[in-house]
């Protein structure tokens, strides 16, 4: 093999992937069969980039050769990249090769549209297939279904991979028909409701054989790009609820905008990445998805940002300081699950472990409770808690002047007044 | 009351025979110490416990009536650590669960079950840690090579995971630490002892790595310096991710 060609693809294809950040290498349950290789049970992140980002699996295009011209991609059309193109034995490789020796949980290809959305789904799709077929590889394998591939090829994609998924890329179909003119948000809805009926039907079928082949069993995912276009929080954080919602997602990713090209429709090359905005909008994500949120309650026509020098969580509790403060003690889960600075497993050892005694704050710190910002919100075994009347406003102060976020470096100098 | 010191071989099995002496002799007040005791105080009763099978097997027993069975195995797994110290703590868990009438795995208000449940993560990460962070390298004869130094006894804990995710290669991780390894040969897994000093470092030589393997590292070293974003650099969040001493032994950071 020509080592030098192969390693220059390899950057290219790996740099023109990193944009996408879906890393998930979790949700499956495909068991090593036959003493094949590998497994897919629990993520694993087996290394980090220097931008602190997680490295699970070797995310690559198949190829950046591409007929679609959006603003936003580095390989659209009329970018005056290198281009280079995979063949499907060479990923294959690859994949086993990086397997074999620890350095990854499976494969997460991705391709340029060539020709058509069907003729690069079925690249895909024959990778996929040949890792499990010929090589009785049961690693993680997750597959971009490119917009407006046939239902056979989605059909076959969802039997060799473990994951599918269709960006999204704009929050809205006014973002995107700014900056993807020759994409459309049907072409991405379609797959995603044929995929969603099509994992239904397995999981039911699998409820009755055991045997049923499996069907993409870590579900699908999208991603969004946040700070290309000028939606707020609210319609994205409302989008993402009702992809979840509609489509059973597993996930939706937030990405933040990083400027690479020039274009007038796009933010300026020197704009920071909104990395804490991307950061907010997941703490959001995860306050519906684990903690019993409403997206209503996070966001609203009234609220439509989320502040960005506290988490979405603290901002609901100093918007609703008439929930609190809450009982550690008798507070049922769900609410206790609502107070700042506690966890969904602290919250789930304080159930338990007040069935053996009332517990006080020393018992609260040590079960990892963050108690600069709980202490606010709740009263338990002590006569010690917060009898001043607070305002929201005040306690945000408080809060803010007594950590030490890195979000802080700019507000720094106001707080310093108080 | 009196202090006794008990004298124990520091095993699993020791800790419970020594458990087994706290309630034959009715100590109250007591104090553990692996191996031989330097300098023992005048006044201070010192007991030294022989490991017994029966003894430990009945402690073994009471603790399965009042614990699940992932109770005990979280004790055990808290004893791999081998942390030193900690084996009183442990001590205290054993006590507090046969003084209680009810299962008490669950009470984190109680300082010897938190710190039994802190140990657990500790171990629980440090196994993850190396389930993620273990670099195989292919020697020449097809076997796959890796060298740990993991901050506790996590080598047992791996044998499932690798064994049921690489079955059709020959494998070896070894704890340059501890010294000693875990060696599968294609259908079953085995712990080994070598001395590295004899025949030099596996690995160390060219001549012993596969044709291909440094084709492979230098493959994975470009993915991971592509897929990096310059205009993100985290240096922070990275380091917090791996921490540095874990470097030495992955191929993209060495």
């Amino acid at each position: 093999m020509n080592w030098e060609r192969i390693t220059e693809k390899l950057n290219i294809l790996a740099d023109a992937a990193k944009y996408d950040v879906s890393c998930a290498s979790s949700g499956s349950k495909r068991k090593n069969e036959n003493k094949g290789l590998g497994n897919a049970s629990n993520g694993i992140c087996h290394s980090y980039t220097e931008d602190g980002r997680c490295v699970s699996l070797l995310k690559i295009l198949l190829t950046n050769h591409c007929i679609f011209d959006c603003a936003y991609c580095v390989s659209r059309k009329n970018n005056d990249i290198k281009r280079a193109a995979f063949t499907v034995q060479e990923v294959v490789d690859l994949t086993i090769n990086f397997y074999r020796r620890n350095y990854i949980e499976g494969l997460f290809l991705s391709s340029g549209i060539f020709k058509d959305a069907d003729y690069t789904m079925e690249r895909l799709v024959r990778v996929a297939k040949k890792l499990r077929t010929e090589h009785n590889f049961n690693g993680y394998i997750h597959l971009k279904s490119i917009p407006g591939a046939s239902d056979e090829l989605m059909d076959e994609a969802g039997r060799w991979a473990d994951r599918l998924s269709v960006n999204l890329e704009m929050p809205t179909e006014a973002g995107l028909k700014l900056l993807a003119p020759d994409k459309n948000q049907q072409d991405m809805i379609k797959p995603m409701g044929y995929l969603k009926n099509a994992i239904i039907k397995h999981t039911e079928e699998k409820k009755l054989f055991k045997k049923a082949p499996q069907f993409a069993p870590a579900g699908q995912s999208t991603q969004m790009i946040i700070g290309a276009t000028p939606e707020n929080d609210n319609e994205v954080l409302h989008s993402a609820n009702y992809f979840y919602k509609a489509f059973k997602l597993k996930r939706v990713y937030y990405s933040g905008y990083v400027p690479v090209l020039v274009d007038n429709r796009l933010p300026a090359l020197n704009t920071a990445v909104p990395m804490v905005r991307e950061n907010r909008l997941y703490q959001a994500d995860w306050l519906m998805r684990f903690y019993g949120f409403k997206v209503n309650e996070i966001v609203n026509h009234a609220q439509p940002h989320l502040d960005l020098d506290i988490d979405p969580k603290l901002g609901w509790a100093i918007r609703n300081l008439q929930s609190f403060p809450v009982d550690i003690n008798r507070a049922d889960l769900q609410m206790i699950l609502r107070v700042p600075g506690i966890g969904v497993q602290s919250a789930q050892k304080i159930v338990k472990a007040r069935m053996f005694g009332k517990l006080n704050w020393d018992n609260l710190k040590q079960m990892g409770v963050s108690l600069n910002r709980a202490k606010y919100f709740i009263t338990c075994n002590s006569n010690t808690f917060e009898r001043r009347d607070l305002t929201g406003e005040n306690i945000k102060q408080y809060i803010l002047a007594s950590s030490q976020s890195k979000y802080l470096k700019n507000s720094q100098t106001q707080l310093n007044l108080f | 009351m009196a202090l006794t010191t008990l004298i124990y071989d520091g095993t699993f099995e020791g800790l419970l025979t020594a458990v087994f002496e706290v309630y034959a002799h009715r100590l109250q007040q007591v104090k553990l110490h692996v191996g031989e005791l330097q300098n023992a105080a005048m006044f201070e009763q010192v007991m030294h416990v022989v490991t017994d099978e029966t003894r430990g097997g009945r402690v073994l027993k009471g603790l399965k009536e009042r614990l699940s069975p992932m109770g005990v195995q979280r004790l055990y797994v808290a004893h791999l650590a081998g942390i030193a110290g900690e084996d009183a703590n442990l001590l205290g868990y054993m006590r507090y669960a046969f003084d209680s009438e009810m299962n008490i795995e669950e009470d984190y208000g109680n300082r010897y079950v938190l710190r039994v449940s802190e140990l657990v993560r500790m171990m629980r990460r440090e196994k993850h840690r190396m389930e993620a962070f273990v670099r195989f390298q292919q020697l020449s004869d097809g076997t796959f090579y890796a060298a740990i130094e993991p901050d506790f006894n996590v080598l047992p804990l791996l044998n499932r995971h690798f064994k049921s995710r690489y079955a059709d290669q020959k494998w070896m991780i070894y704890d340059i630490k501890r010294k000693y390894g875990l060696y599968y040969d294609l259908h079953d897994t085995q712990f080994i002892e070598m001395d590295f000093a004899e025949t030099g470092k596996p690995g160390v030589a060219v001549a012993a790595y596969s044709e291909d393997e440094a084709v492979y590292q230098h493959l994975w070293k470009n993915y991971f310096n592509s897929v990096n974003i310059a205009s993100r650099k985290n240096t922070r969040l990275h380091v917090r991710h791996i921490p540095k001493r874990y470097w030495k032994h992955l191929t993209e950071k060495i």
